[in-house]
């Protein structure tokens, strides 16, 4: 790193100086000499000179060696996570349809800790070029051990050499993602010489010319030499990379479908308020909202059943109808170790001024589908409460002085053909028991806006609702007297 | 403005849409994994962008790289992918990019379950990742604070270029309350003295969080320092409830000060002078509110569901070292009869 070094040949797409870098030695890297990075560095400079895509590229400088590639390349740039490089560029790029994102990365960061973050981004084709140093070292960290190091290679974590009993074999990222479909261009050059360094510029080019035309993801590898690590003089190295490197990472361009590929762009976002408030459904769903009213005693149902018995849509249905008489309401979906169990609950509180906790332990109003659910809550309902359960459970005895109503509801849903409708016809139950201050017409068009996606069926369960409160209107008159002795 | 039944993660998602939120990156998760579904649903009707990430990891780091652009950002997801988000969330914060991240807080530690709990609360409070950070954290109780929250968020990272957490649990998420719909949609605007966008303007801008010079490096951690007292100076918000008479002061956040709430009512029936008092923010923590409440000799029971990690801030702000703890930690919701209880044990 002489202060007197200078960048051979001219500096397109490269600062003059580099006073991000700091220090005396204003135009020299901070790159070993002989290292690949420099030799990269300066195609990737010139491409974006030559294409005129300089204010388009943002380059993702990564933990590494080039984590510092920003003090030279002149354009955008984001410094990145360890291996997280084409996720932060998958943001960039989504966010951002015009920016060329550049993931720039060695063989740590990439086929190593960054391996899922690699493939992903590929997979998912990400406008994207990834450039793909391959030293088969970690460089900065004191040359330990890659993904990439050859089978016998010596490091500061192999000092016995590569053993694959031990460490497995060299990751050939070229080929592994040569198993994917969406990217549009892979080639794996090399850095060794003049004319390897002449091929892998035209490999940038086309990697570049790709996204400047918005085509896709590509991914160009470059074997590179480390002399500093694999403590080679320049003859070495070459001779390094040449006979050994590219014997396990053989130079082939794999794939390159910029012919037939279609540009990806993404339309622009659309922030109106006309917009969200018609996604939303604002005008044709809403109701005023909520206003207090202290004479209303606040009213705490648990539905109970069996998953697949439509509990929770019952629950919504019933906190819909009396949101829109005016009341608060919540509707809370309990989830406990059953949950996968096959039972499911949930707890409405329908109030006249705001809810406190939206889960309750003393319900007013229990509507049990089944035994389980009658027997498990049950217990909890305080005296004056109800009981609403279906008939199948069986005979129940009652908590002193609640209110017990058996509903034949799954009979009722069964003879017109709808088992599964049976929480219908209990809504129709809970709807004559007229204790919540909820009219007919609420319950009804509450039950009609829960089947807003399927308005065929609407008319059915309209009907199942009626014999439900009509089969519950029976069982109160009949049973009011038991209650009253009970109290 | 008319008011729909919604579930509170439905809401995270209105609430960013009207904030301007432009891109959602994320990874599936109970009970956060509504979020996920709705941006996947909403934000391509409107040209806004999803991707469904292949990890917390990368999700966080996507939100990174679009936050970089200067675009509003919003990622979601419980404990065990929030353990996940530190990395990003501590570059995030070192390279002052703003954004918002929920989280829909479940029980742990490791895998834990699915219920509700708030033990999160030291890791999205105290910072989480390495270095010396801050996020924001807001702590809604409701439908309408989900939405509400959601948006304020956005314009506090804005505000402070700081990541902002939504720290809110699996009841939050789940449960259907009225929300009434934002009045305004907000029009983002991309800030170029900073963003790197790919274009002419934005192109000597640089994203980063490496210093390698220690006095450099030491001066920026200052500069984020200001910036957090800044923060506990402005931007505290609470809220109180019965405190003006209340020998007994309950301090909760989150869906535990609605129950705690429903405990004041039951207890003022009792003739117990008891009181409410809710951090909104809990960073800035309400540190100088809670001092001025202890000074006219109240008592705090803290009530939340973890092992007490509010409590100590309550009395690190307090000098009170005697705070009590109501808490439940495991799934379950703290129950109404047991603070009550501890209410007539500390009278
Ligand atoms: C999460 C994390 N783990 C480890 C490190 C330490 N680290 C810094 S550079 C590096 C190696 C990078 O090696 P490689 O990707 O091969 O790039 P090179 O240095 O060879 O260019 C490592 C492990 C880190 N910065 N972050």
């Amino acid at each position: 790193m002489a202060a007197k070094e200078r960048i051979i040949g001219g500096h397109r797409g490269i600062h003059d100086q580099f006073p991000r870098k700091g220090g005396a030695a204003i135009t020299a890297t901070h790159y070993c000499p002989g290292c690949g990075h420099g030799i990269l560095h300066k195609l990737i400079g010139e491409a974006t000179a030559d294409l005129d895509i300089q204010d388009r590229c943002v380059i993702m400088n990564p933990v590494g060696c080039s984590v510092f590639a920003y003090y030279y390349l002149d354009c955008g740039h984001v410094q990145v996570a360890h291996g997280r490089a084409p996720a932060v560029a998958t943001g960039i790029s989504r966010a951002e349809d015009d920016a060329i994102a550049i993931s720039y990365q060695g063989d740590g960061d990439l086929a190593s800790i960054g391996l899922n973050e690699t493939i992903q981004a590929a997979n998912r084709g990400e406008k994207l070029a990834v450039f793909f140093i391959n030293n088969s070292v970690y460089g900065m960290t004191g040359g330990q051990m890659a993904p990439t190091t050859l089978i016998g290679e010596v490091t500061a974590t192999t000092p016995r050499g590569r053993d694959p009993r031990d460490t497995g074999y060299p990751i050939h990222m070229c080929e592994l993602l040569d198993t994917l479909k969406a990217p549009v261009y892979i080639e794996r050059v090399s850095l060794s010489d003049i004319d390897h360094i002449r091929k892998a510029r035209k490999a940038v080019r086309n990697a570049l010319q790709i996204q400047k035309e918005k085509k896709g993801y590509t991914f160009v590898e470059f074997l590179s030499p480390c002399p500093t690590i694999l403590r080679l003089d320049a003859n070495g190295v070459e001779k390094f990379l040449n006979e050994q490197m590219e014997k396990e990472f053989p130079l082939k361009q794999f794939r390159d479908k910029s012919n037939e590929a279609d540009p990806i762009v993404r339309r622009p976002s659309d922030f109106t308020k006309a917009s969200l408030d018609r996604i939303f459904g604002i005008a044709s769903d809403s109701a005023p909202g909520a206003s207090p009213d202290l004479t209303f005693k606040a009213k705490n149902v648990k539905i109970a059943g069996f998953g697949g018995q439509g509990v929770l849509s019952m629950g919504l249905a019933l906190a819909q109808a009396a949101f829109s008489t005016g009341r608060y309401v919540s509707w809370y979906p309990d989830y406990g170790p059953e949950q996968r169990g096959g039972t499911s609950n949930c707890t409405v509180v329908i109030s006249g001024e705001p809810i406190g906790s939206p889960v309750t332990s003393e319900p007013n109003i229990l509507v049990a589908f089944n035994r389980p659910s009658l027997e498990k809550f049950a217990p909890e309902i305080r005296g004056g409460g109800i009981i609403l359960y279906d008939t199948m459970a069986g005979d129940y005895q009652a908590p002193d002085g609640v209110r017990i109503v058996p509903i034949p509801a799954l009979k009722i849903a069964q003879g017109k053909g709808a088992q599964q409708a049976i929480n219908t016809a209990m809504f129709g139950a809970l709807s004559e028991l007229g204790d919540l201050g909820i009219s007919r017409e609420s319950f009804e068009k509450a039950l009609a806006q829960s089947f807003a996606k399927k308005p065929k069926l609407v008319p059915l369960n309209l009907e199942i609702f009626k014999l439900g409160s009509e089969a519950a209107r029976k069982e109160v008159g009949a049973k009011l007297k038991v209650a009253v002795v009970a109290r | 403005m008319p008011a729909q039944l919604i579930a509170g993660n439905s809401a995270v998602i209105i609430g960013a849409m009207y904030a301007g939120c432009d891109c959602f990156f994320g990874y599936p998760i109970t009970p956060a994994s509504e979020i996920l579904h709705e941006a996947s649903k909403y934000f391509p009707m409107v040209g806004r962008k999803f991707v469904q990430a292949e990890s917390e990891e990368a999700a966080i780091n996507m939100v990174y790289g679009a936050a970089s652009t200067g675009h509003r950002v919003l990622t979601a997801s419980s404990g065990p992918g929030m353990s996940l988000k530190q990395e990003g969330i501590t570059y995030i914060a070192g390279a002052e990019l703003p954004c918002v991240i929920v989280d829909i807080n479940r029980a742990g530690p490791g895998l834990g379950n699915i219920g509700p709990e708030q033990s999160d609360y030291n890791q999205v409070v105290k910072g989480g990742g390495n270095g010396c950070y801050n996020n924001l954290v807001l702590a809604p109780n409701s439908v309408q604070e989900m939405c509400d929250l959601t948006m304020k968020a956005f314009d506090l990272a804005f505000k402070y270029r700081n990541p902002v957490v939504i720290l809110a649990d699996g009841v939050l998420g789940h449960m259907v309350e009225a929300l009434k719909f934002p009045d305004e949609a907000y029009t983002p605007s991309i800030d170029t003295t900073w963003a790197v966008c790919g274009n002419h303007e934005t192109r000597p801008n640089l994203v980063t969080s490496i210093e390698l010079d220690f006095s450099k490096m030491e001066k920026h951690n200052f500069k984020l320092q200001d910036k957090y007292q800044k923060i506990r100076e402005n931007e505290v918000q609470f809220e109180t409830y019965m405190i003006g008479d209340a020998e007994i002061v309950l301090v909760s956040f989150g869906i535990s000060s609605r129950i705690a709430k429903s405990v004041v009512d039951a207890a003022r029936k009792e003739g117990l002078k008891v009181g409410l008092f809710r951090p909104i923010t809990l960073f800035p923590f309400p540190s100088k509110e809670l001092k001025a409440l202890a000074d006219t000799g109240c008592k705090f029971i803290s009530i939340e569901m973890n092992n007490g990690m509010m409590r100590e801030d309550i009395r690190l702000a307090t000098g009170c070292a005697n705070v009590d703890l109501v808490c439940r930690y495991g799934g379950r919701l703290i129950e109404l009869e047991d603070i009550m209880k501890k209410i007539k044990e500390v009278a």
